[in-house]
């Protein structure tokens, strides 16, 4: 732990901490990327070259201390060393989500100012150059694959290459410039301006200092006895501040290597290839890698389906025990390492996750079977929960102390307390600078002592000491008979069965719940698949009547268990539909980081909303459907609808506050 | 490489289109009996993309098949470079910078994507059966070279994830996008695409045409295309061979041919006005 015990005084910023990795781990690995089947590694001293030509680059080309740099594409190394570029000559690099519609962008773009901005590829041009003209301050755009983009007018287009080869050539003449600007960054300047995706209303620009990021990523660094000798794969989207911290503030800060997969498609193949030791999901990943495995075990032959039937039981037995350190007789250790060397070690191996030493997921509650399979395997997965404002860690779970339902105690250096209406409020040095031109926000989130709300309502469990979130508080809500509506828990509940992959449950000032579902295709279409259902969609699909059955039981049954907790009896769901239509980013439905957008869909599928409350059989609809390339069309169906049973509830208590 | 006067062309998206690579003089094939094309004459020009279009059976294929050398009109001439073009084994018109893809799918499917491109280069190696058994040196050396140009070929269509995946598991656009490979592969100077967009969806070809563009782009290819589906081909080509019942009727740009009154009657059926 030679790196976390350093002073960070002498580093107030990245670029600092870059030319400290530069000269301590020199040829040490700082990024591999696959290129052309290869990995190619690209050490610390390597980097810092790379950077810093491209920095006289921007230089040359004009940037400014304090200028706005957007940041567009999937997760290259370039594009992270243009963020580190943008930092040394002064300017605040601002990622953007590469899967926005350009409208989206424009919107960001605009609110920013942002006069420069390095993109990916084609593709990303494309979308700048459609909303230009709405751009005042757009001067120019730098690409890294030229691919297409030859016959490009490039008065304001430049090759990433060739910015870097002007920057090289110009090193004796701009580096008293570059060093002169480094050495004027102060710990309070800006690091880096990222845009909260937004469940309501517009994107807010949250503005980060130097300090926010690198005290917390100094402190979960040291929670979590992060080394120089990690090894992270980056595939989460380079605007999201999970991302900026794990393969940019603790990378730079430890001087671990950050992986960059060849594309979206090869990320299992490039996982396993790595072996990351330090690894971090959404529960939608890694319920996609356990809704895989299970497919292909019921694919497999009977020997193998009984032999992995068997050790998982064993595992789901003492696995998580034997993870976190409590006693477990020989016997079942014994029968644990035959496991390992059988089904548990082959199924890591394959899911990439051999080497991993510490796991985590966050942004939304994970399944706790989901949960304790990967802990049962002795994958020392754990919770986190964190907000972009508090530069990500707000509670997370210590070794040992790990469970599904909670998120773990408060980070270091982070003071967590719940106010009066039971929403969550916390205090520490990541706690961010302001939202960007709009102090009406920055507000009415953050006051004059520091403390930030969170917007989701929690307790402090009495006897641990963990802190268990229960919904945005926002969306706890009163039904009409003044029982308390919690939709999150309903709808997680819902979301822990494979065949189900999103659900939305309406009710706040309502006398019942009633909710839509999503199934998940690749589930439901393999069940079809074995049971001889012919469909062409995923609207067929959602249709069938057999299918209607299976979510029903489900339904059913999250209604038995949400009628054991006196609190939430009231919030079972009476009626339930499922949607034609898969909820998407691009229609708006959802956030970029695949959150409900609640009230946009109540507005959306208002009709559908009626329909389940006013008793009918079944209801046409037409729903507008965005796709990839912006293009719009129309879905009209014809949806059933069906009533569940529900739990009679006799003892109904007052909802506490 | 060309002759100097013969003149180009430029196109309505600005791109320059060199010499004639490839002329067809007069060129009648017959089967037996059957007359599968009648004295035809058109050229192809570098760094084109050309299209031959026309009802099923209208000689397309078999037009296909004599500019790829595989078959032997009866009459005629065929110009390659300027120079008239002696009977060859298919291996020989591959050495000379022709590639082709097949209207059905002519790949291995047992192997896997990569094995299947990597013989896409098997004009350019020259290590034999018995230094590949031995392997170190000249063959492995060889290999690796090879490995790199399809390697950058794969990256080029975005099949990197499919890469060790056996040709037998996927989908018709993909193996489509499979054999592009393999014929990217070997380098042509004069690609023939036999129905690149036969059987696909709307998505596929999409992604198709744009890789079309993108190699004629940015190696510079000159491409003949076979193809039915109109639309494609009126937004790909530069320009057009019309053919019916082995005759050509029509021939030039794709707003040309769109108003050729024998076209429409021909292939888009006779319009009622």
């Amino acid at each position: 732990m030679a790196s976390a015990s350093r002073d960070a005084g002498k580093f107030v910023s990245l670029p600092a901490l870059l030319d400290r990795n530069a000269e301590t781990y020199g040829t040490k690995p700082a990024y591999r990327e696959k290129q052309f089947g290869i990995w190619q590694t690209t050490s610390w001293s390597q980097t810092r070259t790379e950077i810093r030509n491209l920095a006289r680059g921007l230089i040359n080309l004009g940037v400014n201390k304090g200028d706005f740099v957007a940041i567009i594409g999937t997760n290259r190394p370039q594009l992270y060393w243009s963020m580190v570029a943008a930092q040394m000559v002064g300017a605040v690099p601002v990622p953007l989500y590469q899967d926005s519609a350009a409208e989206e962008m424009a919107y960001v773009l605009d609110h920013c100012g942002a006069r420069f901005i390095i993109v990916e590829d084609q593709e990303q041009v494309d979308k700048v150059i459609e909303v230009q003209d709405r751009l005042s301050q757009f001067e120019h755009m730098i690409y890294l694959d030229p691919r297409g983009l030859r016959k490009y007018d490039h008065s304001q287009l430049h090759d990433y290459a060739h910015v870097q080869e002007t920057g090289h050539g110009l090193r004796d003449e701009l580096n008293p410039e570059l060093d002169r600007r480094q050495s004027a960054i102060t710990y309070d300047d800006i690091c880096v301006m990222l845009y909260t995706s937004g469940t309501t209303g517009k994107p807010k620009g949250v503005v980060l200092s130097n300090r926010n990021i690198i005290e917390t990523s100094i402190a979960s660094s040291k929670f979590d006895n992060l080394t120089q000798k990690e090894e992270i794969l980056s595939y989460l989207p380079m605007a999201w501040v999970g991302d900026f911290i794990f393969s940019i503030g603790q990378a730079y800060w430890c001087g671990f290597c950050v992986n960059c997969p060849e594309g979206e498609a090869t990320l299992l193949t490039d996982l396993r290839e790595i072996g990351p030791t330090y690894y971090f999901a959404p529960p939608r990943v890694f319920e996609t890698q356990l809704t895989t495995v299970m497919i292909r075990m019921e694919d497999s032959t009977r020997f193998k389906k009984w032999l992995f039937d068997r050790y998982m039981a064993h595992a789901r037995k003492v696995g998580g025990d034997i993870l976190d350190g409590k006693p477990v007789s020989l016997g079942d250790r014994i029968k644990y390492w035959l496991g390992d060397k059988f089904v548990y070690g082959p199924l890591k191996n394959t899911l990439g996750l051999s080497r991993v030493r510490l796991g985590y997921t966050a942004g939304e509650a994970i399944g706790p079977e989901i949960f304790s399979f990967y802990r049962s395997l002795g994958i020392n997965l754990k919770q986190l929960y964190g907000q972009t404002e508090a530069g990500v860690f707000i509670t997370q779970q210590p070794d040992g102390e790990v469970r599904a339902d909670t998120v773990g105690v408060p980070s270091p250096g982070v003071e967590v307390k719940i106010g009066e209406t039971g929403e969550v409020f916390y205090r520490s040095p990541g706690v961010f600078v302001e939202y960007y031109k709009n102090p009406e926000s920055t507000a009415s989130t953050k006051d004059a002592e520091g403390w930030v709300a969170t917007g989701d309502a929690g307790f402090f469990e009495p006897d641990t000491g963990h802190l268990r979130i229960i919904d945005r508080a926002k969306d706890v809500g009163k039904m009409a008979d003044g029982a308390m509506f919690a939709p999150k828990y309903v709808e997680n509940k819902l979301k822990f069965y494979p065949n189900i992959l999103e659900a939305v449950v309406f009710g706040a000032g309502r006398d019942r719940c009633v909710a839509f579902i999503n199934i998940d295709l690749s589930a439901v279409g393999n069940w079809a698949e074995r049971n001889n259902i012919a469909y062409s969609s995923y609207q067929e699909l959602a249709g069938h009547p057999q299918v209607m059955e299976t979510i029903q039981h489900h339904v059913e049954e999250v209604n038995a268990s949400v009628a054991e907790d006196e609190m939430l009896s009231g919030c079972q769901i009476h009626r339930f539909l499922i949607l034609h239509k898969e909820l998407d980013a691009d229609d708006g439905e959802l956030t970029r980081t695949r959150k409900v957008r609640r009230r946009i869909i109540e507005e959306k599928f208002h009709d559908l909303v009626t329909a389940l409350y006013d008793g009918s059989e079944e209801i046409a609809t037409r729903t507008e459907v965005t796709y990839e390339d912006g293009r719009k069309g129309y879905i009209a169906a014809t949806l059933k609808i069906r009533d569940a049973k529900v739990v009679p509830v006799t003892t109904q208590k007052v909802a506490a506050e | 490489m060309l002759d100097a006067t013969q003149d180009g062309y430029t196109t309505a998206d600005g791109r320059k289109i060199g010499g004639v690579v490839m002329e067809m003089k007069n060129i009648t094939l017959r089967f037996g009996g059957v007359v599968a094309i009648k004295d035809i004459s058109f050229d192809i020009r570098e760094g084109e993309i050309r299209a031959i279009i026309g009802p099923n059976g209208a000689g397309k294929s078999s037009m296909l098949n004599v500019i790829s050398g595989f078959y032997v009109p009866q009459e005629g001439e065929v110009l390659y470079k300027g120079k008239p073009r002696p009977q060859m084994k298919p291996y020989q018109v591959a050495r000379q910078g022709i590639a082709r893809t097949f209207q059905n799918i002519a790949l291995f499917e047992g192997m896997t994507v990569l094995d299947n491109v990597m013989t896409g280069r098997l004009n350019k190696m020259k290590t034999n059966m018995f230094q590949q058994g031995l392997w170190k040196g000249a063959a492995e050396r060889e290999e690796v070279e090879n490995r790199e140009v399809v390697e950058k070929v794969i990256d080029f269509l975005e099949i990197q994830n499919i890469r060790k995946t056996p040709v037998a598991r996927l989908p018709y656009g993909l193996k489509k996008r499979v054999e592009l490979a393999r014929a990217l592969a070997a380098e042509p100077s004069l690609l023939l695409l036999d129905e690149p967009m036969a059987g696909m969806n709307v998505e596929e070809k999409e992604d198709m045409s744009r890789f079309i563009l993108d190699v004629n782009d940015e190696f510079g290819t000159t491409i003949a295309l076979i193809e039915h589906d109109m639309g494609v081909v009126m937004d790909l080509s530069d320009r057009v061979v019309v053919m019916d019942y082995g005759k050509k009727i029509g021939d030039g740009t794709p707003d040309e041919v769109r108003s050729n009154q024998d076209v429409i009657d021909a292939y888009l059926g006779v319009a009622h006005d």
